[in-house]
């Protein structure tokens, strides 16, 4: 085997079966659908030749003020492979949690990763890091945060900031954010910086974005927050599995009431999906349908918007609008069609011919006046005939 | 013919009654009359502003009301392009051109305090309840001569125009389910909170504190309904002018009211129909008059009597 097998040859090495690292892909192609050039492969199988004969990504992982909940995530999925598998298929080559070294070693470790594989392996940061009072109230070997994340990122070949501590933040810039913590992309410029946020975010979307860019060698369609669209276009709320519910106002009003036990929409418990872009509710955790904050009947609490979490109380609900509304709704006054040049000339027209024809059939009418004239003459006409005819009769008598 | 001092006399005064009858009648004509507040006035408080056009209150009144599926707007399942005769609660949409603010708003009956469809009814088939203040439609008075929805200014009632037994219909604020104990359909789901209901004194104080919470939001920080047509029980907040939501500006006098104080002041002491009556026996005098003295003249070149 190379110093740099590529995956297919380490999965092989390292006893991962070949079935295995198929569901893996099938996972990948279902939990990853869109806005992937991975995933636009056609099958499964193309997808697993694809990822197979690239080399193994080298990947350094940094904490800094975090939970470590992202790792968690990471490690804590349901099938014991899929944590082993995603391990596999990168090369993990410094992580805090995970390696057996400490103190000096692993400082010898990072250097060791960097330089084997500078400007070329990714970098992903777990954790805000604190900038105030030039980041001294985070310390990694004696050197002030700020400074290992500058150094680490300066020979990366791209960043992914792993959750909302490293995207934006998160917990510890919650006010007053003694640390002045901050997110990774306003420390780092000039390299590319994919944000991540969740709390944490699904490891789906890491791993997504980590093959994507060595098996493709581009970053996925990004955001203005530099969220990779794939996984962050949508909110919530349009694919929300309890959306029936809200569109048809039946609500969860209180924790535990009978609209809570039946399943029904958490909006009036201060749930934040209409304005949280995540791909949570069709994306869940652990691979087990149903896990994640909304399907255990938790309200969404907003996790990877800046402005949501920890900015907003957890019971205030969240206003609901669109930009634009759509135009399916009818009118204020519904169309009764406009007035066309034809139909008005052809109304026109009728009109002028009925009113003409009138003028003219009346014009042929005698007025009253007339008629009473023509008929005394005519009158008077035949009561000269009468007499005249009376006159004619009277001396045929005599005769 | 020549104007006597007499003919101009006459003329002055026969001018001069209707324009003093006029003058007289018509300052009492302009007093509008308060209409009385029902004693247990129920309505509904829409706020325009909340509306986010979800159309579960559409939704929810079809189920309320038990009405089969409305397929008028395009063969589409319940929507409508407008109120009809199954859809008595329908929201639509104002999206001016020019990319200003958009508003949704929701448009049933109005439960007028004095209500136009009412007093169009020749038959009191439309009937405003005296506790309530709900206006119903009953189906064994109507003639179906559709004055009501002519004479309504909002255009609510609607004719079933292809029924056999045609039947009015327009929002009943849910009058059964009030009598169970239950709200009417569309307030029971709304997600904003967008339309409430009541009784009319508490919405519109509510409206008012809505005013008074959020000074600039809403349009003239007016209520539409508490003055408008004589007041009505269905109350509207908005961002946007109330005319582009379909809501007329028609003052304070109710449409009805109008016409009858106008018809009062007309018939008041049998004046102008007096006036009128003699102004006729006038005219018919004037041309008999007339006429006689033509067929005269005729008889007199022909010999021949007239037949009048």
């Amino acid at each position: 085997m190379s110093k740099h097998p590529t995956i297919a040859e380490h999965l092989a090495a390292s006893g991962v079966s070949r079935r295995s690292f198929l569901q893996l892909c099938g996972t990948l192609l279902a939990t990853a659908p869109v806005g992937l050039a991975l995933t636009g492969k056609k099958s499964v199988l193309q997808i697993a030749n694809a990822i197979g004969k690239t080399k193994r990504p080298s990947v350094i992982w940094l904490h800094f003020q975090d939970c470590t909940g992202c790792t968690e995530t990471l490690l804590r999925t349901s099938a014991p492979d899929v944590a082993h598998l995603i391990l596999d298929v990168i090369s993990l080559d410094y992580h805090e949690t995970l390696m057996a070294a400490s103190g000096a070693q692993a400082e010898a470790a990072l250097r060791s990763a960097m330089a084997e594989n500078a400007g070329k392996y990714v970098l992903v940061v777990e954790g805000a890091i604190p900038t105030r009072d030039e980041g001294i109230y985070m310390q990694m070997g004696g050197r002030p945060a700020l400074q290992v994340v500058r150094e680490v990122a300066a020979q990366a070949a791209a960043v992914i900031a792993m959750g909302s501590c490293a995207s934006w933040g998160g917990i510890p810039s919650a006010d007053p954010n003694p640390t002045g913590a901050v997110g990774v992309d306003s420390i780092i410029s000039g390299k590319p910086i994919v944000n991540l946020p969740g709390c944490p975010p699904n490891p789906y979307n890491l791993l997504a974005v980590v093959l994507e860019y060595v098996t493709m060698g581009k970053l996925p369609a990004l955001d203005e927050y530099n969220r990779p669209k794939f996984a962050y276009e949508r909110v919530i709320h349009e694919n929300c599995p309890r959306r029936a519910h809200f569109d048809a106002g039946r609500f969860a009003m209180s924790f535990g009431d009978e609209g809570h036990r039946k399943g029904w929409c958490l909006y009036k418990l201060g749930c934040k999906g209409p304005v949280t872009h995540a791909a949570c509710s069709t994306r869940h955790f652990n691979e087990i349908p149903g896990v994640w904050p909304i399907g255990i009947g938790a309200p969404c609490v907003g996790c990877t918007e800046k402005g949501v979490v920890w900015r907003m109380s957890t019971l205030e609900t969240v206003p609901i609008h669109l930009a634009t509304p759509p135009d399916t709704y009818p009118p204020i006054y519904s169309s009764a069609g406009k007035l066309k040049v034809g139909a008005a000339t052809l109304v026109g027209a009728i009109a002028g011919a009925v009113g003409g024809a009138t003028w003219v059939a009346s014009q042929r009418f005698q007025s009253s006046q007339e008629a009473g004239i023509a008929r005394v003459t005519a009158d008077r006409a035949h009561a000269e005939k009468l007499k005249l005819s009376a006159e004619k009769q009277v001396p045929k008598k005599e005769d | 013919m020549a104007i006597t001092r007499r003919a101009l006399f006459t003329t002055i005064a026969k001018a001069g009654v209707p324009a003093a009858v006029a003058l007289t009648v018509a300052p009492k004509a302009l007093q509008a009359e308060e209409v009385p507040l029902p004693s247990a006035a129920v309505g509904l408080l829409y706020d325009a502003s909340v509306c986010i056009g979800c159309k579960a209150c559409e939704a929810a009144c079809a189920e309320a009301n038990n009405t089969p599926e409305d397929i008028s707007g395009d063969n589409l399942h319940q929507a409508p392009t407008d109120l009809n005769e199954l859809t008595r609660n329908i929201i639509k949409l104002y999206k001016p051109e020019d990319g200003s603010p958009y508003s949704f708003v929701k448009r049933q009956c109005m439960q007028c305090l004095d209500p136009a469809c009412a007093a169009g009814c020749p038959f009191q088939a439309l009937h405003k309840d005296p506790q309530t203040g709900i206006v119903s439609w009953t189906a064994d008075k109507c003639i179906g001569c559709r004055y009501c929805t002519i004479t309504c200014p909002y255009h609510i009632p609607r004719f079933q125009w292809q029924g056999y037994n045609p039947r009015v219909t327009k929002c009943e604020l849910c009058s059964d389910r009030l009598e169970r104990g239950l709200k009417p359909g569309c307030t029971t789901v709304c997600p904003t909170g967008a339309v409430i209901f009541g009784p009319r004194t508490a919405l519109l104080a509510e409206a008012k504190q809505r005013i008074k919470n959020h000074p600039g939001r809403y349009y003239q920080e007016r209520v539409y309904g508490e003055k408008d047509n004589g007041g009505t029980q269905a109350l509207y907040l908005s961002r946007v002018p109330f005319e582009k939501l379909g809501l007329p500006e028609l003052g304070s006098e109710s449409v009805p009211a109008r016409t009858l104080r106008w018809q009062r002041r007309l018939y008041q002491y049998f004046a102008l129909p007096a006036l009128l009556y003699v102004g006729l026996v006038q005219v018919i005098r004037t041309s008999l008059g007339k006429h006689e003295e033509e067929a005269h003249e005729r008889e007199k070149e022909t010999g021949l009597r007239a037949q009048l």
